[in-house]
């Protein structure tokens, strides 16, 4: 099945037409109306067999009204019209006294098509069950260490629908396919974990593009390999992180930091830093919604403008800031396809997409060969920034110690810590292998939503490595 | 309302066919949260939401599914794909919904309604003069990144054809505010937060002094060189170190083999200062409870009972695994299967203030708060290594800021490397009962 054709709106327009109004009766000067519609379906296989299968089902409406700074907002499960009114009048509540403001009529298309080639719930779930098995076999055919496998499989489909005073009527059909492997190795030292995970903006086709099996063994391979590890080294060290490993470490060293709410409050080291040089002349870093079918890739962002390549730091200059609706108004400019949200149930902000470090023009392995003594990252985990002053931490998953240009012993998991300005400019090589990494949930004043990054290989020239050995 | 929802979850349980089980467990319930930037209100967010999750189980195989929404029509699509997704899932001889076992819940009465008093004029005032106290209390505080208070009611349902019905109700309150202080071209941002399920338990005053304190102490920090030192950790930084541990003694960690401690009950696997219970039989907690999530009474279990794993935490799956009773400690909401959890967690603390840890340790490092416990913490293999700030401790008292640094063990070696329990006992705002704990040969990274 190739791309269907667009479905009904998720509410009919007279009615989102009727609730702009509700939500504009008090005095409020602008007003948005967001529905949601979210379907998702999700296999675990663990201790060798099926363990669970899960389906779930919400759908919801969340209505903005503002006054100048102000935002009134409420959410709702109950589309029917008393419920919708109801929610608009709460919402006005919270933003009333203003001089009120135009009601643009709708016009345009309000329903969306999905962007992929196979629905994932047009596939019978024993064809998913199947796969699931695959990979579990192939990974406890690694090794007789392996002790526990377990094996993930996920689908969601997410349907928006996006109105505003201003005259924005927009639409996005967005759907996600993800599957993933964690293996735990028993050895004499006690117990490792492995993990592998892939995930796009696509349907079912993610299946004829990698291989379970394949992704089953390299996980279960990075836990038999960490049994062997040692005790990684405590202090500063020269990292190089291998590509597609480490964007997490942009996300976090100045991604946050380079969001316009954040930085209006000035809760940002990069705060009135645009036109200076941040960073090591050798990074571009761009986020970039409008990204094919990476994870973060969305067609409008959740105030209905769309996505777009931003770049963010250009030869290590900064070039600008990333912009939501209420952001972008204030400065007096465009909207960048930032504003992003968890659920219709939650208020939109400024976050990232799919965040990047661009091509540099070494060979990777001469960033090994020449680098003497230092730690080779080549997966890295979950991260956190204080984007106050920039320290951040990020884990590492898999790594390996460097001696003389080498990569040899394995090293068990730990931390890294820096500061985000300092190791922008601590970047001394960037490989030409950019690739972009694993899926990525980012959290922010506790609202999660889906994220991709990426990276060539490169060298940092110092971080603090925080493990136990001396 | 009360009548409905236990109507609704037990209509439902009573379209089980032959030979089916079925567990509902229904929720909804309301929130307000007001943000306040500037001195004025910068946002005001308000909203129900409802929630709804139904397993099926027939002979050992379990079907789960959920939504957010309560409609007949939502409810008969979620019990559908939930009979649907049983007939995918694997027979495990284990899978079951829990029995009652008799055991009486401890009759707590956590429906204190004054929430339900509250007027938005009264929350927005709280949000305002948060932010107002904490611009007021330094000079160095040129901003707050966010003052928020949040308030919300709900109330849950749960019904299954092996005779549980339970319904509770409930209401909690919280507030945050996270200050800026800047010096000499450098910002710290500090966090406070209290909960508590009256407003008038809220405690704003230390909510402020923490946040300002927070942020100011840090000031002038510098990145500390490596070395091993001795360390004492902050109750909430204690808190998020034994809840990694008492993460490794639930159920499903221990029978899937995937603790350390798997196979050390009875064992001696901390220092004999520390004992470690569950408790949500104790009202002073926020976690406090009279149902765990599979509507079993709530019951006190103790972990660590002077430095001996005395008990691992179960529910009905994981305790038939093992060849036990559950312990009550089943945690879910309306959108996953019961997993088990630590709903309470209480450490039993010993005498000195933490003036006297300081002056008894000498020299070594206060660690008043940790990040990336998510990525550097691996509760499997119980490698510990996360970021660090707080102050050094010289001569047997506070001295210069640090951050920037990590501090790294494995979790075996932390519990068997405590030296002392404070006696500065406090509930966090969570519902985690802790005091400061003094440990030994950590890896402090820095330069």
């Amino acid at each position: 099945m190739s791309s269907s054709s667009a479905g009904a709106p998720l509410l009919d327009l007279d009615l989102v037409q009727a609730t702009l109004d509700a939500a504009m009766s008090t005095g409020a000067e602008w007003a948005e109306v967001f529905a949601e519609d979210r379907q998702a379906g999700g296999a675990t296989f663990d201790e060798g067999r099926v363990e669970e299968l899960s389906s779930s089902r919400d759908r919801g409406v969340g209505i903005r009204a503002t006054v100048g700074s102000l935002t009134g907002f409420a959410h709702t499960s109950d589309l029917s019209p008393e419920g919708l009114a109801a929610a608009a009048r709460m919402a006005a509540a919270g933003a009333r006294n203003g001089t009120g403001g135009p009601v643009a009529d709708l016009s345009g298309s309000a329903a969306a098509s999905p962007r992929v080639e196979v629905l994932p719930s047009s596939v019978p779930k024993a064809v998913k069950v199947d796969l699931l098995k695959a990979a579990d076999a192939a990974a406890r055919g690694v090794d007789g260490a392996i002790s526990q496998v377990t094996v993930r499989y996920s689908e969601g489909r997410r349907r928006i629908l996006v109105a505003t005073t201003d005259g924005v009527l927009a639409a996005d059909d967005q759907i996600r396919t993800l599957f993933s492997v964690n293996c735990v190795a028993a050895g004499d030292q006690g117990l490792q974990t492995g993990r592998e995970t892939v995930g796009y903006t696509v349907g079912f086709e993610l299946f004829d593009q990698f291989d379970v099996e394949e992704l089953a063994s390299r996980a279960a391979g990075r836990a038999v390999t960490k049994l062997r590890a040692r005790p990684a080294p405590s202090g500063e060290q020269p990292v190089v992180i291998r590509r597609g490993g480490g964007g997490v470490l942009f996300h976090e060293a100045c991604g946050h930091g380079l969001e316009a709410d954040l930085v209006g409050k000035g809760a940002s080291v990069f705060k009135d830093r645009v036109g200076q040089l941040v960073a090591s002349p050798l990074v571009t870093l761009v986020d970039d919604g409008a990204m094919g079918v990476e994870w973060g890739a969305i067609a409008i962002d959740d105030e209905g403008h769309p996505t777009q390549r931003n770049v963010l730091i250009e030869d290590g200059v900064l070039t600008d800031y990333m912009w939501d609706h209420l952001r972008s108004r204030e400065a007096g400019r465009a909207p960048s396809g930032n504003g992003r949200r968890q659920s219709y149930a939650h208020l939109p902000m400024v976050r990232m997409t799919n965040t990047f470090v661009t091509n540099g023009d070494t060979d990777p392995d001469d960033i090994v060969a020449d680098t003497p003594h230092g730690v080779y990252v080549a997966q890295l985990g979950g991260g956190q920034v204080n984007t106050a002053t920039g320290d951040f931490v990020f884990g590492m998953t898999e790594a390996y110690l460097i001696e003389n240009g080498r990569i040899t012993e394995p090293l068990r998991e730990g931390n890294l810590i820096g500061n985000g300005p300092e190791v922008l400019l601590n970047i001394d090589v960037i490989g030409n292998d950019f690739e972009m990494g694993s899926p990525g949930t980012c959290g922010k004043d506790g609202q999660g939503v889906p994220v991709g990054d990426g990276q060539p290989t490169l060298r940092v020239t110092a971080l603090t490595v925080g493990g136990t050995a001396g | 309302m009360t009548v409905e929802l236990v109507d609704l979850v037990g209509g439902i349980v009573g379209r089980a066919q032959p030979g089916e089980d079925i567990e509902v467990y229904a929720a909804r319930g309301s929130s307000t949260t007001v943000r306040a930037y500037g001195g004025r209100v910068e946002s005001l967010r308000s909203g129900a939401s409802q929630g709804i999750g139904i397993r099926v189980l027939v002979g050992g195989r379990q079907g789960f599914a959920s939504a957010g929404s309560l409609d007949p029509d939502v409810v008969d699509e979620t019990l559908a794909e939930a009979r649907e997704n049983v007939t995918f899932a694997e027979a495990d001889p284990h899978q079951g919904l829990a029995e009652p076992d008799g055991v009486s819940p401890p009759g707590l009465d956590l429906s204190d309604r004054s929430v339900l008093g509250l007027s938005e004029d009264d929350r927005v005032a709280i949000a305002i003069d948060l932010e107002r106290r904490c611009l007021a209390a330094d000079p160095r505080i040129t901003g707050v990144r966010t003052s928020a208070w949040s308030d919300g009611w709900g109330e849950a349902a749960l019904a299954s054809t092996r005779g549980i019905s339970v319904y509770s109700e409930g209401g909690s309150c919280s507030v945050g505010v996270q200050p800026l202080a800047v010096e000499g071209g450098e910002t710290q941002i500090g966090y406070g937060g209290d909960a508590a399920r009256r407003p008038d338990e809220l405690d704003l005053d230390r909510v402020v002094s923490e946040a300002v304190e927070g942020a100011t102490g840090l000031l002038g920090a510098v990145k500390p060189s490596s070395e091993r030192v001795v360390v004492v950790l902050e109750p909430s930084v204690a808190a998020a170190f034994l809840g990694v541990v008492a993460g490794s003694l639930t159920g499903d960690r221990v029978v899937k083999g995937r603790s350390p401690f798997a196979d050390r009950l009875g064992d001696e696997i901390a220092a004999g200062c520390l004992t470690l219970v569950d408790d949500p039989t104790d009202p002073r907690s926020l976690g406090a409870d009279n149902h765990d999530g599979e509507g079993l009474a709530a019951r006190r279990n103790v972990l660590i009972d002077g430095g001996r794993l005395d008990h691992f935490l179960h529910n009905s799956y994981t305790a038939r695994r093992a060849g036990g009773r559950s312990t009550g400690s089943a945690v879910r909401g309306a959108r996953s299967t019961p997993s088990v959890g630590v709903h309470a967690m209480t450490i039993a603390p010993g005498v000195r203030t933490r003036e006297q840890l300081f002056a008894e340790v000498g020299d070594g490092i206060f660690v008043r708060g940790v990040n990336g416990l998510h990525s550097g913490v691996n509760p499997v293999s119980g490698d510990f290594s996360v970021g660090a700030y707080g102050h050094r401790i010289r001569g047997g008292s506070l001295a210069e800021p640090f951050r920037e640094a990590t501090i790294a063990s494995t979790v075996q070696r932390m519990l068997l490397d405590i030296i002392e329990v404070g006696g500065d006992f406090e509930f966090l705002p969570g519902g985690t009962g802790m005091a400061s704990l003094v440990v030994a040969d950590i890896a402090l990274s820095g330069t």
